[in-house]
């Protein structure tokens, strides 16, 4: 068993363009140029620069410098529930 | 979220009779584990794991990894159904019951619910009704090997009777709770208990 220090496995996720699709459904909007600020560490970057975390029961977008969650999206049967409480903003373009 | 791969060799698949009635419904077989993951894969040194109970018991408990390996442990196999569709059958654990856990705590009697967490900050609720009488264990060997990292090892917690969501990954410890505290999922719009023959992956389903 890898029992290297601090070493986090990033093989599965994927860069936020790889969430494109689904962000566009929800938001009606191209999502992964739009610039975003992480809640936790202060990070400034386009959406497409987030780590997506698609294979799950969700859509997790985490900040690539501390990791944490700052978009989370579930397609609940005919319902979506967002919580982008770890981004400072997200800016929906019209 | 993947569609059922059905053509397995020239006849196709076909439905071995023992597998009747062990499907839930809107669920599809797999013979590979899928893996899931909402962050990325901790590392976790053995010489740095802990399990720990806290919350509402009288005295935290705490086991570091050779502790817990010289915990009495069990073979389960159990089929596994995850929320995004897939059942597992048969899948072999090596794990320690929830039931002997819980013996080296005193619980106030006001506990009713677990926290479950992770390393890497997972969470997910259970009801202790749902853990215990040897429903629910701390797996660290599936088909006879270590859990790996990408499967949730070196430990992850297993409650096959519900969606895979609960049997959280990584796992660091148990706090006991008055009140349930919705998990990561649970948060957003994922049901609060997760059984599979109810379907019950959305609050409100
Ligand atoms: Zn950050």
């Amino acid at each position: 068993m890898d029992e290297q220090d601090g070493d986090r496995n990033r093989e599965l996720m994927l860069d936020g363009n790889a969430a494109g699709g689904m962000l566009y459904d929800v938001f009606s909007a191209e999502m992964t140029g739009a610039p975003t600020e992480c809640a936790s560490c202060g990070r400034r970057g386009e959406i497409g620069s987030l780590l997506a975390f698609t294979q799950a029961p969700g859509l997790v977008l985490r900040c690539p410098s501390c990791e944490n969650a700052m978009v989370r999206i579930v397609r609940a049967g005919d319902v979506t529930y967002l919580d982008a409480r770890g981004a400072v903003y997200l800016r929906i373009a019209r | 979220m993947g569609e059922p791969f059905v053509s397995r060799g020239f006849f196709g698949r076909r439905r071995q009779p023992e597998q009747a009635g062990r499907i839930p419904p809107g669920q599809y077989l797999v013979d590979d584990w899928p893996v899931l993951s909402a962050g990325p894969t901790p590392r976790i040194r053995l010489d740095q794991w802990r399990f720990t109970i806290e919350g509402l018991v009288r005295q935290p408990v705490s086991w570091s990894w050779e502790e817990f390996l010289k915990l009495p442990s069990k073979t389960y196999v159990v089929d596994i159904s995850c929320v995004t569709k897939w059942t597992k059958l048969d899948m072999k654990w090596q794990g320690v019951s929830v039931d002997t856990l819980l013996q080296a705590v005193a619980l106030d009697s006001r506990a009713a619910f677990i926290t479950a967490s992770s390393y890497g900050g997972y969470t997910t609720n259970l009801a202790i009704p749902d853990l215990v009488n040897d429903q629910a264990f701390i797996a660290y060997q599936e088909g006879e090997k270590p859990l790996t990292p990408e499967h949730g090892g070196p430990a992850r917690l297993v409650v096959p009777h519900l969606y895979f969501w609960k049997s959280a990954k990584w796992i660091q410890g148990f706090r006991l709770e008055e009140r349930e505290q919705l998990g990561f999922w649970e948060t957003l719009g994922y049901h609060r208990r997760g059984d599979p023959w109810k379907e019950e992956r959305y609050s409100g389903d």
